[in-house]
């Protein structure tokens, strides 16, 4: 259960920007967060209230979006999509592939008052 | 990730930055960072999520850096016998390489005595409920280990396969533990943590004469196809069967890791956040 500590660290993060752009409320937050993250949005999402109560960002919604597992082959080329257990090339079914999505784990976006 | 702004521009979430602000390289930080809107309304700001911690992880290896030693996070299952490794490294080679570890459970002194027994410098973090050592936990613990004069400090992560693999702690190297009783699919059922492993241990094969669902072949093959193609290893720290060969990888680490520090230069474990692969190649 470490989206807790995730969620903390978001938390630390929204006081600073909102100290920084002068808001007196958060509203939303954006989260972009891949399978290949190691966290889970449904507990992120149970974490958040917690670890916002009390802050600048309490009360605020909290989205999440998801990011699709792509690779791209060292071998082939290709870029195709993968499953979290298994990143290999879609195309050729080489093993030696690049992530180029599914391990995000950021802060995209907030929406504020000031 | 970005040494100007920590942000984490890819391929994959560019069109969320342009579609907030224009995002220039060599650029002002807060700008950057933060678009700005005048009475309220979005600011974009592509961040990682453990940024701080990142941070906090990046001083931590200046340090090991500064004293040239190679830093090991070790992580694992409970029971998959880390601490048991480190008892037969530290047999194996006490009079040769001087180590350090640092110990991470969540109740207990019970590991540090194992290893202080071995007269071999340990600190025990207790992190109560915490499911994984972080950044910060690793920089207190620093204040009790003396680096000088060490060649290798391992991290014996909290044994759990899922969180300890998203916080970097300042290591150079990330080896995880599969013993025999586990289950060979294990790479394919934790992929985050096994797509982190610098080396894949696969431990207790003193086991396989009684343990015949296991089978290093299958291990291999699911670590493969988590497009990995670091080095997989198969000890038995009770015979001592392989573990020469764990031994001689550790020797070549440390040296590499003097080498590197003679130079300034450093080395981060497997797993990078996309954006640092992004800007080391210069597409930013």
């Amino acid at each position: 259960m470490h989206e807790l500590s995730v969620c903390q660290a978001l938390v630390d993060q929204l006081r600073d920007l909102a100290t920084r752009e002068s808001a007196q409320r958060i509203t939303r937050v954006l989260l972009r967060v891949g399978p290949l993250s190691g966290v889970v949005p449904d507990l992120l999402a149970h974490a958040f209230p917690i670890a916002a109560a009390e802050t600048i960002a309490e009360g605020a919604a909290l989205a999440i979006e998801d990011a699709r597992v792509r690779v791209r082959c060292r071998t082939c080329g290709a870029e195709t999509d993968a499953e979290p257990g298994s990143l290999v090339c879609g195309g050729c079914g080489d093993f030696r592939t690049d992530l180029v999505s599914g391990d995000e784990l950021l802060l995209v976006s907030v929406e504020l008052e000031r | 990730m970005c040494n100007t702004c920590g942000c984490n521009v890819t391929d994959a979430n560019r069109h969320l930055l342009d579609e907030h602000h224009d995002h220039h390289h060599g650029h002002d930080h807060h700008a950057a960072e933060a678009g700005t809107a005048a009475a309220g309304g979005s600011v974009a700001v592509l961040k990682r999520l453990l940024d701080a911690n990142d941070h906090e992880a990046a001083h931590n290896r200046e340090h090991f850096d500064e004293y040239g030693v190679l830093a090991i996070n070790l992580m694992s299952s409970p029971g998959s016998g880390k601490t048991r490794l480190l008892e037969a490294t530290i047999e194996a080679l006490g009079g040769e390489l001087r180590i350090g570890v640092i110990e991470g459970d969540l109740e207990t002194e019970n590991d540090a005595a194992r290893i202080r027994a071995k007269g071999v410098p340990a600190h025990q973090i207790t992190t109560g409920t915490a499911c994984h050592l972080d950044a910060h936990m690793i920089h207190h613990a620093l204040h009790h280990v003396p680096l000088r004069g060490l060649d290798v400090l391992f991290i014996e992560n909290v044994g759990n396969l899922v969180c300890p693999a998203s916080f970097d702690l300042g290591q150079h190297r990330n080896v995880t533990l599969l013993s025999v009783t586990e289950g060979d699919d294990k790479p394919a059922k934790y992929p985050v943590m096994f797509r982190a492993a610098d080396l894949m241990l696969i431990t207790k094969t003193d086991l396989l004469a009684v343990i015949d669902e296991f089978s290093p072949g299958r291990a291999t093959h699911a670590f493969r196809a988590l497009a990995q193609e670091s080095p997989v290893l198969a000890v038995s720290a009770k015979t001592g069967a392989g573990l020469e060969t764990w031994l001689a990888w550790l020797r070549s680490e440390v040296a590499a890791q003097k080498t590197r520090a003679a130079a300034g230069e450093t080395i981060r474990p497997k797993v990078q956040s996309d954006g640092v692969a992004l800007h080391s190649r210069g597409a930013a």
